[in-house]
């Protein structure tokens, strides 16, 4: 004979099992409804954008070692850093393409970030004079760094290219306090970017020099990889160096 | 005693005044004149140990080629002439500024920094791009080139008439290189690429193309001659 208790306990316990298992069998249902619910508000319309700006890129070319000027559309974010970062993205996509003409693996995620800082003075030397024996006899490809010397673009006989900085459209008009761009590059592109003299400079002549055609207070350069400072970009291009951009503005190529 | 040594010193007195005259006579002919100052070249193979620069198509490690290339740029600079300095003779890692330190010892009159890529097309010719500053006593380390820029600058135009001479492809530019900056000698990145078909990306001649190899040594060899004529006064 069982105890009455025992019983109704027995009966209590019953009930409650009963009890918790449609509360959980409730949950899962409305759990479910909220996951579906979740779908149904992912978003069916493209989020609002700034407006698509004309950006001018630098792209380098490997053939005759030229810099020729391109222009595209892209929406621009408003920060600076972030603005700097897509246009110099676009440049590395087109590196990255098949059928690049500098052929460069990596494409925009090769930069995660691009910072400003006040420019300094670097080299407080005498003006430079060009020297005339060195002027191509004949016309050679040049490449055009970003130096503040006068004999960068000395070398170049060929068709001059346009202004960048008049070209680009896609700033507006900003205090002309010069700047020190930042870039920091991912350890992957600098570790498989072509090792070679010619290489390495266009593709650093090329980032120079397309910032600066559309952020034009931007007059000076570093470049760090996965944050930290990288002697050569990949053997010989020195990166510990700050570059010059001031005088991108005669970046010219000619046809050898 | 004395009066004999008198009388010995009276007899041959003009013997031995003649003897003088004609023992000084052919010293000062054959007196040395001022020695020519050397015309030292430095070869600077690039990469080496550890650094083996660029993989080249062809297999080979850059260091290699530019080792070997030196080798044979040094033989025929010496038979023309030259003193030749290589900062490296075997497969050795050298730091940049232990080859600039060998370059600035040596006090050369040309600095060639020899590389290797499979991009682009014929000889590159790289001047550092620093800006052209005065020569003083005391030049900066990482800036010393500044001084020598416009050397620089006339030396890659003596290549460039030379190398065009050779119908060899050339592209000029202005580039950080470290070892090239510190130097204080008219100093020059050479960069050999392979010879493409003009506006192909067809290789005409490889870069391990022995002949390839020996005209661009020869021309760069012409135009030092060149370079050594209008460097001596």
């Amino acid at each position: 004979m069982i105890p009455r208790h025992q019983t109704f306990l027995f009966v209590l316990l019953l009930l409650a099992s009963v009890g918790m298992g449609a509360m959980l069998w409730q949950m899962r249902e409305r759990a479910h409804q909220r996951l579906l619910e979740g779908e149904d508000s992912a978003p069916t319309q493209a989020p609002a954008v700034t407006p698509a700006q004309e950006i001018t890129l630098l792209a380098a070319n490997d053939s005759d070692g030229s810099m020729q000027p391109q222009a595209h559309t892209l929406p621009l974010p408003a920060d600076p850093g972030a603005r700097a970062r897509a246009i110099l993205g676009k440049l590395l996509d087109l590196y990255a393409a098949p059928g690049a003409v500098h052929p460069v693996p990596g494409g925009a995620a090769s930069i995660t970030q691009v910072f400003f800082l006040p420019a300094q003075p670097l080299y407080a030397s005498a003006p430079a004079k060009p020297a005339s024996s060195a002027r191509p006899a004949a016309s050679p490809s040049t490449i055009s760094a970003p130096s503040s010397s006068a004999e960068t673009s000395s070398g170049a006989s060929g068709s001059a290219l346009a202004d960048p900085s008049s070209t680009q459209s896609a700033v507006p008009s900003e205090p002309t306090t010069p700047q020190l761009a930042v870039i920091n590059l991912t350890g992957a592109f600098a570790n498989n970017h072509p090792s070679g003299l010619e290489a390495e400079t266009l593709t650093i002549l090329s980032l120079c020099a397309t910032l600066h055609a559309n952020l034009p207070r931007v007059t000076q350069v570093r470049f760090l990889v996965d944050g930290q400072p990288r002697p050569t970009l990949a053997g010989h291009a020195d990166l510990t160096r700050t570059y010059l951009t001031s005088d991108t503005a005669g970046v010219a190529g000619s046809q050898p | 005693m004395g009066a004999a040594r008198l009388k010995i010193a009276i007899l041959y007195g003009w013997e031995l005044a003649a003897l003088v005259l004609l023992a000084g006579a052919p010293v000062f002919a054959q007196a040395p004149r001022a020695p020519q100052p050397k015309f030292i070249v430095v070869l600077d193979a690039a990469h080496g140990g550890d650094d083996a620069g660029a993989a080249l198509k062809s297999g080979q490690a850059e260091k290699s080629l530019t080792l070997a290339f030196a080798v044979k740029l040094r033989s025929l600079l010496t038979a023309r002439g030259m003193t030749v300095l290589t900062t490296r003779d075997s497969d050795q890692a050298i730091t940049p500024n232990q080859r600039a330190e060998i370059a600035n010892r040596a006090q050369a009159q040309a600095c060639l920094s020899l590389h290797f890529s499979d991009t682009g097309s014929g000889v590159h010719l790289f001047v550092s791009d620093l800006p052209a500053a005065p020569s003083g006593h005391f030049l900066p380390w990482k800036t010393a080139q500044s001084a020598w820029v416009n050397r620089s600058l006339a030396l890659t135009g003596e290549f460039n008439s030379a190398l065009q001479h050779a119908s060899l492809p050339i592209t000029l530019g202005r580039t950080a290189l470290a070892g090239i900056d510190s130097m204080a000698c008219p100093a020059v990145a050479i960069e050999i690429a392979p010879e493409r078909t003009p506006g192909s990306v067809a290789v005409k001649s490889a870069l391990n193309d022995p002949n390839y190899q020996s005209r661009v040594a020869e021309a760069l060899a012409a135009a030092l001659l060149v370079w050594r004529t209008e460097a001596r006064p």
